[in-house]
């Protein structure tokens, strides 16, 4: 168990705190605080027609359907095939395993227009898997299919690295244990494992799902960018900043940071509940 | 160990400020249109070539693409470019209006109204011209879809929708019924891109759409060179004269001291080397030799002027293209 | 620990070997095929246009700026991660979680939004912008933007490597050592740094890699002067909308290579840090 000092919230104090209080506190200040706060105040000076008018427009409401269910959709294949990966990594060994490990981190540290032309290549119509699956009349490249595809490589990562180490650090004794007492394999699963891996998994899609809503790079190349049709919400944030439009790209900037600040405070909940839970398998296997 | 790290701080100092002042060499930014890439990175090279071998100073040409509408308002917003080479006057002229940092008489500054080469706007339709598209009525019918890009960022896509309009104006001879045939035309639009390449690679590479409307020479450029064999031209009845004009920015270059320079690389657009450059890239030459000898290229075609049809940029850029005038009124996303 | 059940029945087995294939299916259809057509497009014409692609001007350019975009992001983040982490593990304070969730706000910004607060916050019509004007000092278009928006970016990673070391690690030596009278900057540099360092470097590692792959940001701040204010993933984009393809995707492989070694350099350094709590976790 971590130490924690008694004493720390008493006289005795390490030295450095006013510097580094100062450093953290100013360095967020002018690079958080002050540009959100000022896209805040922007918006607020911005009048209420212009905000009526900006959202009122169908073709955003269009762009928000598209990538609030491109992203759910992308996150939702993330969970489940994040949780299997995540089950054979924590669980087996095999061929070919440290390259597996390698390979899902890509995803994170791929810049977004690479993986986004990449993505294009893979699923054009004119070759490989794009040509087999355009013959039976599924398109990817251009559709909304397309945007979902690209937003599961991207959040690959997410589910991955918040449910392994769970898988991990309860072993298999616990499952052991219940096998020798003659569960079955579906009660072991559901019973045991589940519920040790669940608060992670959710924590891991919610964290996926966010990126998916905020993407841009990897999209814009694979989604042909139609509105009413394929075009996401970032791609209309852009479209307004070249247009100039300050004020429109600003309220939808708002709207989108409020339903990313919705899913951070649901995220963090989860995974302060998933900590508690954490603590409580602990204290038993030891 | 300490070596290393401070080897490491002057190497990084060094490199951030090679980069962020250019104090030891000349240096021009070109402020462009979209279309003109492969033109002007042509240019750039061999104008460098030039001026070292007769002034011996080394230069760097630098560019920067995008739609015309957008990079005049990149200019007003600072963006410190030493020419602009743009797609069409207004774009020039709100920046004298805007940003007051170049000279209201500049279009009289070079030949052919700062227009070194021209062009005109065309139709590109996929080989063998499957939905059979032979003019710009066409493009109003139901069920066809036509690229072309957004008129509120793009040049070429306000020369398209002018063209349109000349069209709509000749063969319906009232004013309501050019405004209903180009909302017709705008109806069958599924996607507008920010600039005339943003349109190319949405018609050529995405696969999207019946008919691009585009600059002529950007359609040359795949028909001939990117694409060949998997799309037609198609010339219209009638089209418009596109000068697509180019100036130095006053103001820019007294403070980057890139005046001869700047005056030196723009003139030198109209020399018969850069004339015959033009063509080769599919611009129509504003000298008229070399634009006799590829008269093949470029075939005669109908043309209305921005002057003549419209009363010049200004009448037209209040009448159809600020806020809330024509094209927001006729536009709506399908 | 991790443990590693070796299934031993038939069933169990089956069912090993089903997983493994249907995660390497997925695996290979989603990641492994799109990223060797890269390769494979980036040398179809050849060694010599692929060496020119690399090798052109514009290319090195951007290879330039991302570099030093990525300096400043790694050692500014770097100061601030540390100074972060020192206040927030070491010291009873009250609202440690705001602090903690600001910390993490970037990580929940789309990268268009944020480099549009970089623009609200520093164009030329805004408060600073103006400001800086008089002094001859721009801030958008030019590479200062995109140092600021790689800065934002990238604030939370060395911070949060960190905080999770040093919460693990308690305070002990350091309490012993100052008892005991060392000098503050002994404190830091003896004690301190060398426990701190490989999260440290990973943190920094992170920072780096995505401060090199960073996109929307850039993009929307940068203004796209090509061999100014191109980053290597813009110019890949600049790339494949100019119809160059072949070089586009050897640029592409270029972050490839980058993305892969730094991807094993992280591997290396994650068991150090295992170590390092373990042997910390040990000494209780």
């Amino acid at each position: 168990m971590p130490y924690t000092n008694p004493n720390k919230s008493k006289s005795f104090q390490l030295p450095g705190k006013s510097i580094a209080k100062s450093i953290t506190l100013t360095y967020l200040g002018v690079i958080l605080v002050f540009p959100l706060a000022l896209l805040l105040i922007t918006f607020f000076q911005i009048p209420m027609d212009i905000i009526r008018e900006t959202l009122n427009d169908v073709r955003l409401w269009a762009a928000l359907k598209v990538t609030v269910t491109t992203a759910f959709c992308a996150a939702l294949v993330n969970l489940v095939f994040g949780t299997l990966i995540a089950w054979i990594q924590a669980r087996y060994t095999y061929i070919g395993k440290s390259i597996v490990t390698m390979l899902i981190d890509i995803p994170f540290a791929l810049p977004t227009s690479v993986a986004g032309i990449a993505l294009t290549a893979a699923f054009s119509h004119k070759s490989g898997i794009g040509k087999w699956l355009h013959s039976f009349g599924i398109d990817i490249n251009y559709t909304p299919l397309g945007i979902t595809i690209a937003l599961i490589f991207i959040g690959i990562p997410f589910v991955i690295r918040q449910v392994e180490p769970i898988l991990e650090e309860i072993g298999t004794e616990m499952e052991q244990a219940a096998q020798m007492l003659g569960a079955t394999p579906f009660q072991i699963t559901t019973k045991i494992i589940l519920p040790n891996i669940i608060p992670a998994a959710i924590a891991g899609f919610t964290a996926a799902f966010a990126r998916g809503l905020g993407e841009y790079g990897s999209v814009i190349f694979i989604s042909g960018n139609m509105p009413m049709k394929t075009e996401v919400v970032s791609l209309i944030i852009v479209s307004k900043l070249e247009q100039f439009n300050y004020a429109g790209a600003t309220i939808i900037s708002v709207v989108m940071l409020s339903i990313s600040l919705v899913f951070l405070l649901i995220s963090n909940g989860i995974q302060f509940l998933q900590k508690k839970k954490y603590g409580l398998i602990n204290k038993g296997t030891h | 160990m300490k070596h290393l790290k401070i080897s490491i701080l002057t190497m990084m100092t060094g490199l951030t400020l090679a980069a962020l002042t250019h104090a030891d060499r000349l240096e021009l930014l070109n402020v462009s249109y979209d279309p003109t890439r492969e033109f002007y990175r042509e240019y750039n090279v061999t104008f460098e070539k030039n001026w070292k071998a007769k002034t011996g100073q080394t230069i760097r040409l630098q560019q920067s693409h995008g739609g015309s509408g957008k990079q005049a308002r990149s200019i007003i917003d600072g963006l410190e470019g030493d020419v602009v080479t743009l797609a069409l006057a207004y774009d020039i002229d709100n920046i004298v209006t805007q940003a007051k940092t170049i000279a209201p008489n500049w279009q009289s500054r070079l030949p052919n109204n700062s227009s070194p080469y021209t062009s005109t706007i065309v139709f590109l339709v996929r080989k063998g011209n499957p939905k059979k598209i032979k003019d710009w009525n066409d493009l109003a019918a139901p069920g066809i879809q036509v690229i072309t890009p957004n008129p509120k960022t793009s040049g070429g896509a306000r020369w398209n929708f002018l063209a349109a309009w000349a069209y709509g104006l000749k063969t319906y001879k009232t004013e309501a019924g050019a405004k209903q045939f180009v909302a017709k035309l705008f109806k069958n639009a599924p996607v507008l891109d920010s600039g005339a390449r943003g349109s190319t690679t949405t018609f050529v590479e995405r696969n999207i759409g019946d008919v691009l409307i585009t600059w002529e020479n950007e359609a040359l450029l795949i028909d001939k060179k990117i694409n060949p064999n998997e799309f037609e031209i198609i010339y219209p009845s009638l089209s418009i004269l596109a000068e697509p004009p180019v100036t130095w920015v006053d103001a820019i270059v007294k403070k980057h001291k890139t005046e001869a320079l700047a005056k030196a690389y723009l003139t030198q657009l109209y020399d018969i080397p850069a004339q015959e450059l033009a063509a080769k890239h599919f611009y129509r030459p504003s000298n008229p030799k070399v634009l006799a000898k590829y008269k093949t290229l470029f075939p005669n075609i109908k043309l209305v002027t921005i002057n003549d049809t419209f009363g010049g940029w200004k009448a037209a850029q209040d009448k159809f293209f600020k806020d809330k005038a024509i094209f927001d009124a006729i536009y709506q996303p399908q | 620990m991790a443990q590693f059940a070796q299934p031993k029945s038939i069933s169990g087995i089956l069912t090993k070997w089903a997983l493994i294939l249907l995660a390497f299916l997925f695996l290979g259809i989603i990641i492994v095929m799109p990223i060797a057509l890269v390769c494979i497009k980036a040398f179809s014409q050849g060694f010599e246009p692929y060496i020119a692609a690399i090798t052109a001007t514009e290319t090195l350019n951007s290879i330039k700026l991302t570099i030093i975009a990525v300096f400043f992001a790694v050692v500014i983040n770097g100061i601030f991660g540390i100074s972060a982490a020192w206040w927030i593990t070491k010291y009873h304070i009250n609202g440690k979680g705001i602090i903690i969730s600001l910390i993490d706000l970037p990580f929940s910004i789309s990268p268009v939004i944020s480099g549009m607060l970089i623009i609200l916050a520093a164009g030329s019509k805004s408060t600073v912008g103006i400001f800086l004007e008089q002094f001859g000092i721009q801030i958008i278009f030019t590479p200062i933007s995109i140092v600021l928006a790689t800065l934002f970016i990238t604030l939370p990673f060395t911070a949060r490597e960190l905080i999770t070391l040093m919460q693990s690690q308690g305070q002990e030596e350091e309490e012993a050592a100052y008892l005991l009278g060392a000098p503050t900057w002994k404190l830091f540099t003896k004690i301190v740094l060398p426990n701190i360092l490989p999260a440290l470097l990973y943190g920094s590692l992170l920072t780096a890699a995505r401060a090199i792959g960073e996109f929307g940001a850039v993009s929307v701040v940068s203004g796209h002067i090509r061999g100014y204010t191109a980053t290597l993933p813009l110019q890949v984009e600049i790339l494949y909308n100019d119809y160059q393809f072949i070089d586009a995707f050897a640029v592409a492989t270029l972050m490839l290579s980058i993305t892969i070694i730094s991807i094993i350099v992280r591997a290396i350094l994650n068991k150090r840090i295992a170590k390092q709590i373990n042997v910390k976790g040990d000494q209780k």
